[in-house]
């Protein structure tokens, strides 16, 4: 008989299992997996009882005296919001994006005297290529700087990466942004590369500042093992290519604008 | 689970009570928002405790999540739950509050020990027999190791266990709260869980070893 994976157990104990009956079933005939089940469920029966401390009746009570000095006179509007100051950052994106967008539109103005049209989804497309090229850009340019750390796995000192977390929470923001466009484009293949990406720049965002040689080790070789490395490239390169495609040949436009000056 | 559950007429209740306080708050009535504070503030402690393992943390994490919640008020959708809503914010704060705190030993593993002392360890309680001295120093013991690893896992992890396990959160919420899908948030609570029990069965198991899943007999 097939054994239950450690997996499916604490999925089951934890209500998350997706084929709750069928493990079930399993259990009810198997006393090797139910002997582990009960396992699994004495370490999380010892944690259930780590006490929470009882801050008191009047809490509620102290919590807002200590917090209704410092409220506003009335909670912000919702476009407020986009003035924070680790908001700028995203409306610096979306203002590059809106120039980016400016720019092709001029270059379709060109076309369109040259009698080829371009579409609004050839604009929108020339937009995302470059806009999710740049972000792959700098995303390949972070996992290469972390592939190529040295740690020295035997030292036990400790070693700061608050600074690559930085990096990964400002990646994230926008990876999430793109995947989601990527999404409702239909485009599966970049959908599934920034959604390894994103995982990957979780993973670093959520680890504590500072980690031991060995964790950053593991972290490299999470990049190497899942290759996202690889992935990155690819899909960038692929870009570059679209980029080629949708973008006019510059040096064809400017002597058809002498000639036309000329003429 | 821990987690209270109230019936689902009170809950409604709640919730509509909940909807006109913030009605009022976003008119402008400041006081309304103290019936949410009052209301959802032990729920929200004891989140932020289980997250941060350290009662000033915790308090900060409640203040903060208040707060910002008063602040963002303004995106909050009348359809949503403000009980649920705060939680989150207060969970999101909570991860941001933890990775700022420099790693310090001394506070991870004394200051709960110190803080409930031995007559009050509910660790105590799990085995029910005489409490002899060799039995109250496995059980300081364990609680040690708890702990300890609690604090090894990774903050999302340890977010994931505390939402699913301890607070009885639903997969969305947690997958929400660490911004991923709900099929990275369920691997993570199975990497957490499966994380405590490597290195709590040698304590709890009293020596019994786990065998190697997934084999056939």
């Amino acid at each position: 008989m097939k054994h239950m994976t450690e997996e499916q157990l604490i999925a089951y104990k934890e209500g998350v299992a997706a084929q709750r009956a069928m493990i079930a079933q399993h259990l009810a005939a198997c006393e090797e997996c139910r002997a582990e089940l009960e396992r699994i469920e004495a370490v999380l029966a010892a944690l259930d009882t780590l006490s929470v401390p009882n801050p008191g009746d009047d809490y509620g009570r102290h919590v807002w005296q200590q917090i209704a000095p410092r409220l506003p006179e009335r909670p912000a509007r919702w476009w407020q919001e986009w003035f924070e100051p680790r908001r700028l950052g995203a409306l610096g994106a979306i203002a590059a994006l809106l120039i980016i967008a400016f720019i092709a539109g001029r270059i379709t103005k060109r076309d369109h005297l040259g009698n080829e049209v371009a579409t609004k989804e050839q604009i929108r497309e020339r937009v995302l290529v470059v806009a999710v090229g740049d972000h792959l850009s700098k995303s390949e340019m972070f996992l290469v700087e972390l592939s190529n750390a040295q740690p020295n796995p035997s030292s036990e000192r400790l070693v700061n990466i608050s600074a690559e977390q930085r990096r990964a929470e400002d990646l994230l923001e926008e990876n999430r942004l793109y995947r989601q466009t990527a999404l409702q484009e239909g485009d599966q293949v970049m959908a599934s590369t920034l959604d390894e990406l994103e995982r990957f720049l979780l993973d670093v965002a959520n680890s504590p500042d500072e980690i031991t040689p060995a964790q950053l080790e593991k972290i490299r070789q999470k990049i190497e093992a899942r290759g996202i490395l690889f992935k990155v490239r690819v899909v960038g390169k692929e870009l570059q290519e679209r980029q080629k495609v949708t973008t006019p040949a510059p040096a064809q436009n400017d002597s058809t604008k002498t000639e036309r000056n000329k003429a | 689970m821990i987690r209270m559950q109230p019936s689902v007429e009170n809950t409604q209740t709640i919730a509509d009570s909940d909807a006109v306080a913030v009605e009022r708050t976003l008119a402008g009535d400041r006081d309304a928002f103290r019936v949410l504070v009052e209301r959802h503030s032990h729920n929200v402690f004891r989140l932020a405790y289980r997250m941060t393992r350290n009662r000033p943390d915790a308090e900060e994490v409640v203040q903060e999540a208040f707060l910002r919640a008063y602040q963002k008020l303004g995106k909050f959708e009348a359809r949503a739950n403000f009980g649920t809503w705060v939680y989150r914010i207060a969970a999101n704060y909570a991860i941001d509050r933890m990775r700022q705190r420099k790693k310090d030993e001394a506070r991870k593993v004394e200051p709960a020990v110190r803080e409930e002392g031995i007559e009050n360890d509910p660790v105590a309680l799990v085995h029910d027999a005489a409490p002899t001295p060799e039995r109250l120093a496995h059980n300081v013991e364990l609680r040690k190791q708890m702990e300890i690893a609690l604090a090894a896992l990774s903050y999302s992890e340890r977010t994931a266990f505390v939402m699913r396990h301890l607070e009885g959160c639903a997969i969305e919420e947690i997958a929400t709260v660490l911004k991923s899908s709900s099929g990275a948030a369920k691997n993570t609570v199975f990497r957490a869980v499966q994380k405590l029990r490597l290195a709590l069965q040698p304590f709890v198991g009293r020596g019994t070893q786990a065998r190697a899943m997934g084999t056939e007999s």
